[in-house]
Parts: structure tokens; sequence; C-alpha cells
């Protein structure tokens, strides 16, 4: 029992980090109907820049600052530079292997292929309540920033308008340049936000796994993006619960059947959810199919 | 039709059989690599170029060729006589693959947009960790099979790896003739059909569900008969050889050939294979500290290939030949070529 509680708690602390990944994917398919699948990529380039910037300054809160205006700026460069070329979603899928090709290949070149530890700013040893292990403060620092975030972006999309504007450019990207919606500019903020969100995900997600490396996202892109599909792509909301979902699953499974069955643990559920449900748990009836 | 895509096979397999007199084992070798990569890239090509979808997993389709051959083969070791074993074992390296590409294309090929790319991914991202949980598979480690030396009759003439090309290159054809035949028929049609308009297409009696599923499945089988091919070549398979890395090369191989052009695939097989070789020829020339040469090593490879995937795309959709073709004159009104499609669109916009 005790086990079970510490694996819950610790998959909590997981899948809020999960839910985080994938609303940064979210808010990408919501403005432009594609999955970026180079979100991991950009921000692990975003967590090395980071690392170094903590190397050299010795604040980590300075390195979580720059991973977060880096993963900005590449959002900015990627949106502008490679994907506003094209409207055709399949176009956009390759456009963005191709730029996981080039960060990749360009991360392991300038900073090599060991795993990098991470410094965390709080300890991340479990603390005890009533002789059960449960949360470290480093788990509830990711948590807290992470609730903080989600609460800010739905706040920013239901009362700010600029949410307003960002939520008609996605929705109607013509009608809405008609009433004087700047929509390109509204892509690229949502590009902007979408991976400022992602690479900080990825910052809060590394120190429990072994540390910083060329390849450290990619299987949480992979967890991620089930949770985006089990959350059903559009839904914010969905995200949240579909993380914290393959979250406690994921630790479950890796603590009752060891860490190797996870990534199978990932692909079952990810199957049956397609077989079953395909529109995602928490899919609002489609109104419209064509 | 039929006829004409048989005698270009039967002509093309000769001029190519007859080509590998001129190589040294060693490039005989890379051909036979470059086949086995053929297989796979041309029913990805055939996945994409007329379907629309996208997988990321193919190396892990590739992988299910390699375990059903390597498994096949062990298990016959000593019931069938030897010259047909491997003929067995790749027909269980296609009929593995398939059924996974059965399994996977019903889960994510029936679905609009970006599911069945992010569930191969998935796919190919857990590929180690079920070697390692299903017994028989041989873990990290992979299996082995028994090393085939030049059949009797042939010994005098010819050296082990221009007999593995030819072996490769036979089955690269049949491969290839079985897609184009594909392409050129029925499905072929209703493969198209569906991509350009699912409603229009399900309006004229074409089920969109089970088309797509059946071109995940003959793409699979496809790749399943390279990986068949490799695990011979190679003496063996490693899940390690089998990872995201290849699925995105062979994504890069269709891109570089022209999406739907199956003559292009080869281009594209020649050149993944072809390229990361060169490369490491060229660092080994240049005298580099070993530090930097380790980082270089694949690396330089996958960044050249990642800025080729991304300038071809956005400068020549139907691929690095259409380049070569009309360097001039591409101007707007030209019509394209039937037999050069474009990357297609993933689905239609649903708003």
């Amino acid at each position: 029992m005790e086990r079970f509680v510490f694996l819950v708690a610790a998959g909590t602390a997981d899948g809020v980090v999960f839910a985080l990944f994938a609303l940064s994917l979210v808010l990408i398919w919501r403005s432009t109907r594609i999955i970026n699948f180079a979100a991991a990529a950009m921000a692990v380039a975003a967590c090395y820049l980071a690392l170094a910037t903590t190397t050299l300054t010795g604040s980590y809160w300075i390195g979580l600052l720059t991973a977060v205006l880096t993963g900005a700026a590449l959002g900015a460069a990627v949106e502008r530079g490679i994907m506003r070329t094209t409207q055709n979603p399949l176009a956009g899928v390759i456009l963005a292997i191709g730029t996981v090709m080039v960060l990749q290949a360009l991360t392991g070149i300038l900073a090599g292929p060991e795993y990098r530890p991470v410094p965390t700013p709080f300890d991340d040893r479990p603390l005890s309540v009533a002789g059960v292990p449960t949360l470290s403060p480093y788990d509830l620092f990711a948590i807290t920033v992470a609730v903080l975030l989600m609460t800010t972006l739905r706040l920013l999309f239901t009362r700010t308008s600029l949410g307003l504007q960002m939520r008609a450019a996605a929705f109607a990207p013509e009608m809405s340049r008609l009433l004087g919606v700047p929509a390109a500019r509204m892509r690229t903020i949502g590009w902007i936000l979408a991976t400022a969100v992602g690479a900080l995900a990825v910052m809060l997600a590394l120190p429990g796994d072994l540390g910083l490396h060329p390849h450290a996202g990619d299987a949480l892109f992979v967890s991620a993006f089930a949770v985006a599909v089990i959350g059903s792509l559009d839904s914010p909301e969905g995200a949240v619960i579909g993380g914290l979902l393959v979250g406690v699953l994921i630790s479950l499974v890796t603590g009752y059947l060891g860490a190797g069955v996870a990534p199978l643990g990932v692909l079952a559920l990810l199957i049956a959810v397609l077989l079953l449900r395909p529109a995602g748990l928490f899919a609002g009836a489609e109104a419209r199919r064509v | 039709m039929k006829q004409r895509i048989l005698l270009f096979t039967v002509a093309g397999l000769v001029l190519a059989i007859g080509g590998t007199f001129l190589l040294d084992p060693y490039r005989n070798y890379l051909l036979a690599l470059i086949a086995a990569h053929l297989c796979a890239i041309a029913g990805l090509g055939l996945l994409i170029g007329r379907t629309g979808q996208l997988s990321l997993g193919h190396a892990a389709l590739m992988a299910c060729g390699g375990y059903g051959y390597a498994l096949t083969v062990n298990a016959t070791e000593t019931s069938v006589p030897g010259p047909l074993q491997p003929v067995l074992g790749l027909a269980a390296a296609v009929i593995t693959a398939a059924v996974v590409g059965l399994l996977l294309g019903t889960a994510g090929a029936r679905l609009h947009g970006p599911y069945l790319a992010g569930l191969t991914l998935a796919v190919v991202m857990a590929l180690p960790a079920l070697t390692n949980e299903i017994g028989g598979l041989g873990g990290d480690q992979g299996l082995m099979v028994a090393f085939r030396s030049v059949p009797e009759s042939l010994s005098r003439l010819i050296a082990l790896e221009q007999w593995q090309a030819w072996v490769a290159l036979t089955v690269a054809a049949v491969v290839l003739a079985v897609l184009s035949m594909v392409d050129a028929g029925r499905t072929g049609v209703r493969m198209r059909a569906v991509r350009d308009d699912e409603v229009a297409a399900a309006l004229a009696g074409v089920h969109p569900g089970r088309t797509k599923v059946l071109a995940f499945v003959v793409s699979a089988a496809s790749a399943g008969a390279g990986g068949g091919v490799l695990c011979f070549v190679d003496s063996g398979v490693r899940p390690g050889g089998y990872g995201v890395s290849l699925s995105l090369l062979l994504v890069v191989a269709v891109v570089v050939g022209g999406t739907g052009r199956l003559a292009g695939a080869a281009i594209g097989a020649a050149l993944v294979v072809l390229l990361p070789w060169l490369i490491g020829q060229a660092t080994s020339a240049v005298d580099l500290s070993p530090e930097l040469a380790r980082r270089l090593d694949g690396n330089l490879a996958v960044l050249l290939f990642g800025l080729l995937l991304i300038w071809l795309t956005l400068a020549a959709p139907a691929g690095l030949v259409s380049l070569l073709r009309r360097p001039a004159r591409r101007s707007r009104t030209s019509p394209t070529e039937p037999s050069v499609t474009p990357i297609p669109t993933l689905e239609k916009d649903r708003q």
C-alpha cells in the first residue's frame, strides 16, 4: 500500500509535466492543425542553452528563464522560417521531422553524446507523510509552476483580447482577417507560447531522468503525444486529465513491472484509445465531418 | 500494363545483376544494403504518395521482417533443406510485417490527421522494450542466423558479397514489381481517390478506411521484405539498428526520390546508404581530433539529411529528380506530369 501511494504520488508529479508538454502540442494543433513533431527537439536545444547559462552564472533561475526565452525564440524562428511556407499538414509534419534532424544533429555535434546532469533548485528526495514517502520538494515546485502556467494560459485565452484574437484566428482565419485580426501574427504568437511552454516542461522533466542528452526529449514526446490524443488534440482540459492518467499509469507500470515495460504501456494505451475512442476520451460531439 | 511492368522488372534485374560484376566485394555489400532499404522506401513512398499517410515506424516494420526471417530460419534449421530456408524466411518476414501492419493500420490509418505518424513513432520507440520483454527475441543482442555461403554451383564464379547482392536485388525487383502493379491497378486508383477527396470516394463506392488500411499493409509488407533481406545479408537482426533515426532516414529517402515515384525510391535508397559512408570516408581523410571525429560521426550525415529534407519539401516537393529534369523552365502554368505527385494533403481542413 505504501508503495502504491508513493507510485501514485510520483506519477502525479510526472503527469503534470506530461500535461504541460502535451499542452504545448495542443496549442499548436489548435491554431494550425499541425502536430509539432519537432517540439521535443526544440525544447531540448533550449535546455542545452539553459544548462550552459546555469553553469556560467551558477543560478538555476537564470537558466530556467533562458530555457523559456530560447524556446520562444526557436518557436518564432521555426514558424516564420519553415512552417509559414506551407498550409499542407503532411508537408508540415515532414518539415518538423527535418527540423528534428537538424536540431538533434547540431546538439550532438556541439555538445557531444554524453548525458549531462541537470541541477535542481530544491531537494528531490521524497518527503515522508506519516511514514509513507510521497512527493519531493522538487515535485511540489514542478507542480506549482505547471498549475500556475496552465491557469495563466486559461486566463489568457478566456479573459484577454489577445486570447480571443488567437482563438478567432485559429478557428476562422479568413473571417478574422476580414475583421482586422492579424491572423499570421496570431499564429506566430501561438507557436511562441507553445514552444516556450514545451521548453519549460522539458526543463522540469529532466532531473527525474538520466540527464540532458540530444535525444532526451524523444520518450517524453511520445508520452505527450499519447496524452494529447487521449485528451483529444483540441482540448487543454483533456491534456491535463490525460497527462495525470498517463503519468500515474507509467509510474505504476514502472514500479510494478519494471522500467523497460513503460514504453509498452504507453503504446498499449495509445492503441486502445485509437481503436475504441479515436477522437479522444474528452472530445465533444462532432458537429461536422467534412 | 502488367506485361510492361514485368518486362521492365526483368530487364532491370538482369542489368543490375550484370552490374554486380563491375563492383568490388565491399561495394556489392553496399549494393545489397541499398536494395534492402529500397524495398522499405518504395513501400513507404507508396503510402505517403498515394494515400497521404505518414509512417514514422517503418524501421520497426523492417525489424519485424528481420525477426520473422531469423525465427523461421532458426526454427526450420533441421527440418527443411538448406536452400529453401531463406525463401521460407523471407516469406515469414513479409507475413510478420504485414500482420503487424494490419494491427497498426487498423488503429491509426482509419483516422484523419497525424495519428498514424504518432502511433508508428510510439511503436518504433517501444521496439527495444518489446524485444526485451518478449522471450525468444534475444533482447538487446538480437537474434543471429546461420551464416549462408554462396551456393555450390556458383561458388567458383562469384564472391559471397556478390551473391548477397543478387538475392537482395531479386527481392527488391519482386517488391517493386508488386508495388507498381498495385499502383497501376484498381487499388492504386482507389488510394488516389481517397487521398484527394474522402467523401467523394466514399460516395463513389470506395471504402476509405479499408483502402487506407490496405495501403498500410502493402507498405508494411514491403518494409518486412527489406528487413528480411537485411537479416539475410548481416546474418542477424538487432533492435539497435532499427531506431527512430532509421525511420526518419526512410522518410528522407522518399522525399528525395519524390513522393509517389517508385523509380525515385532507388535514388533515395542509394543516398541514405551511401552518404553516411561517403561522409565517413571524408572525415577520416581529414585530420580531426578524435573527440570531434566522434561527434561528427553520424551527426553530420543527419544534419545534411535534415537540411535536404527541409529544402526539398519547400523547393521541390516532386523530388530531387524534378530539379534535374527541368532546371530553368518550371513555369507556374505547366501542368504536372501525372506520374509525379507533389506532397499530398494529409487531411481536409476540418473547420
